[in-house]
């Protein structure tokens, strides 16, 4: 193998390429990104950034001389437009030529029909959102998912007015379970943000968003914060699979010598025996690092517990393992009523998952071992 | 090879004292990590990589001496 690519240039692509180096692949690297920005961190978009304690520059995910070492053929600014056989498409019509390749193009945010609103996802997008909060503005975010609450939490302290319109009865429900979503909803509105619920949203407007019941909401600025696509049309007709992401084995591999890698990319976890697709900062790294080595030499499963965090207000909370599709949630240690608690998340007969809040972290490590190690319900309760 | 931690970008997600324990541990009380040996002999200087690979926040850096 001489020449490898990776389309993608964030957490994943970025981890990819060092562990190539790593690993002591000494040919030509091509790393291909859409962003003219060297490789930044994304999770502080909504936290750090968005509240101005951040300036971008603290973003970078590698200093300039750690990049130089790895003597890549950086391709910024550039979109790959389309796969043949062994080679990749880009916009200017050229091809690069490659033996193995890794596909971590990530995902974009949904949008809603109508006026044009923010959402985030690049550097760039929170920059533009930064400059429209002030004490004062009324800000509707659409969707109270984990990017829409961060952002609401980071409105409020900014001093704006903030409104959160969610079509599901109880935010992240589906995620985390009522008992915990319920905890959250009492956490924004005790930092008084207006959260609806049950409501939904047809199109943003001139002044605000459109409601299906013909309501709407005023706003000065609205966020659409409603989920992501995976950005997989490039390899429309390559003859990879596509199904809500790029179909990967448990060895990350579409396709002898294709690999995916972070948020665009669906593979069968054996650890939970599912086919799953994890948008999280840790899963982008860990992935990065499973589909090189495998490129480089297969035969290793990506068997991860899928890990996230995210912070709200002064609340930070850690999960870990799959809890979506959940069958039972417990409150196994500490209380909701204290703010500090660990749930844990039953699916058929396993443990599954766990949250926790404010809780002390070897705690949480005794039961991410447990998830790991796939340990029955009965077993822990 | 020398650890370099930047504290106040660490999430707390502990990645790293799982897959180095003898490099990193976390605070008790809101789980920032602390760095054990920020000189990793030869035989722990994989770890050191893996633990900065996987680091959420990018919050460890190693720098060759």
């Amino acid at each position: 193998m001489n020449r490898i690519v990776i389309v993608g240039a964030s957490a994943a692509g970025l981890t990819a390429a060092e562990t190539l180096r790593r690993e002591g692949f000494g040919g030509t690297i091509t790393l291909i990104s859409e962003e003219s920005d060297l490789p930044y961190d994304r999770p502080p978009l909504s936290k750090q950034v968005l509240a101005s304690t951040w300036d971008a520059d603290r973003l970078s995910l590698r200093t300039d001389e750690q990049l130089t070492a790895l003597k890549l053929d950086l391709r910024l600014g550039t979109r790959a437009t389309g796969l043949s056989e062994r080679e990749v498409w880009l916009a200017d019509g050229t091809g690069v030529p490659f033996d193995g390749l890794i596909v971590a193009t990530g995902v974009r945010p949904r949008r809603l029909p109508g006026a044009s609103a923010h959402v985030l996802r690049t550097l760039g997008d929170a920059l533009d959102l930064r400059r429209t909060l002030r004490p004062g503005t009324r800000l509707a975010i659409v969707g109270a998912g984990f990017l829409g609450a961060e952002c609401a939490a980071v409105a409020r302290g900014l001093g704006c007015a903030v409104t959160l319109l969610e079509p599901a009865p109880v935010p992240l429900a589906h995620a985390i379970g009522d008992q915990v979503g319920r905890f959250l909803t009492a956490v924004h509105e005790e930092n008084g943000v207006d959260l609806r619920t049950g409501v939904t949203v047809t199109a943003v407007t001139e002044n605000g968003v459109q409601l299906g019941g013909g309501e709407s909401v005023e706003a000065d600025v609205v966020l659409v914060a409603v989920g992501s696509v995976p950005n997989t049309e490039w390899l429309e007709g390559s003859g990879l699979t596509l199904d809500d992401g790029l179909v990967c084995d448990q060895y990350c591999a579409a396709a002898p010598g294709v690999y995916g890698a972070g948020d665009v990319a669906r593979w069968h976890n054996p650890l939970f025996g599912l086919s799953m697709r994890i948008e999280h900062r840790t899963n982008a790294a860990e992935q990065g690092m499973a589909a090189a080595r495998n490129l480089l030499n297969p035969g290793m499963p990506f068997a991860p517990v899928p890990y996230f965090w995210s912070d709200q207000y002064d609340l930070k909370i850690h999960a870990y393992g799959y809890l979506r599709g959940h069958d039972e949630v417990e409150i196994v240690e500490g209380s909701l009523a204290d703010r500090r608690f660990l749930a844990a998340y039953r699916t058929d007969d396993r443990l599954v998952g766990v949250l926790a809040a404010g809780m002390p972290p070897k705690a949480i490590r005794r039961w991410r071992h447990a998830i790991a190690t796939g340990s029955s319900w009965k077993d822990v309760r | 090879m020398r650890i370099e931690f930047d504290e106040p970008r660490c999430v707390a997600a502990g990645q790293c004292a799982m897959v180095a324990p003898e490099l990193f541990d976390q605070r008790d009380d809101d789980g920032v990590a602390i760095v054990l040996n920020a000189s990793p002999g030869p035989d722990q200087q994989d770890d050191a990589r893996e633990a900065a690979a996987v680091c959420p926040a990018a919050a460890i850096r190693l720098v060759a001496e």
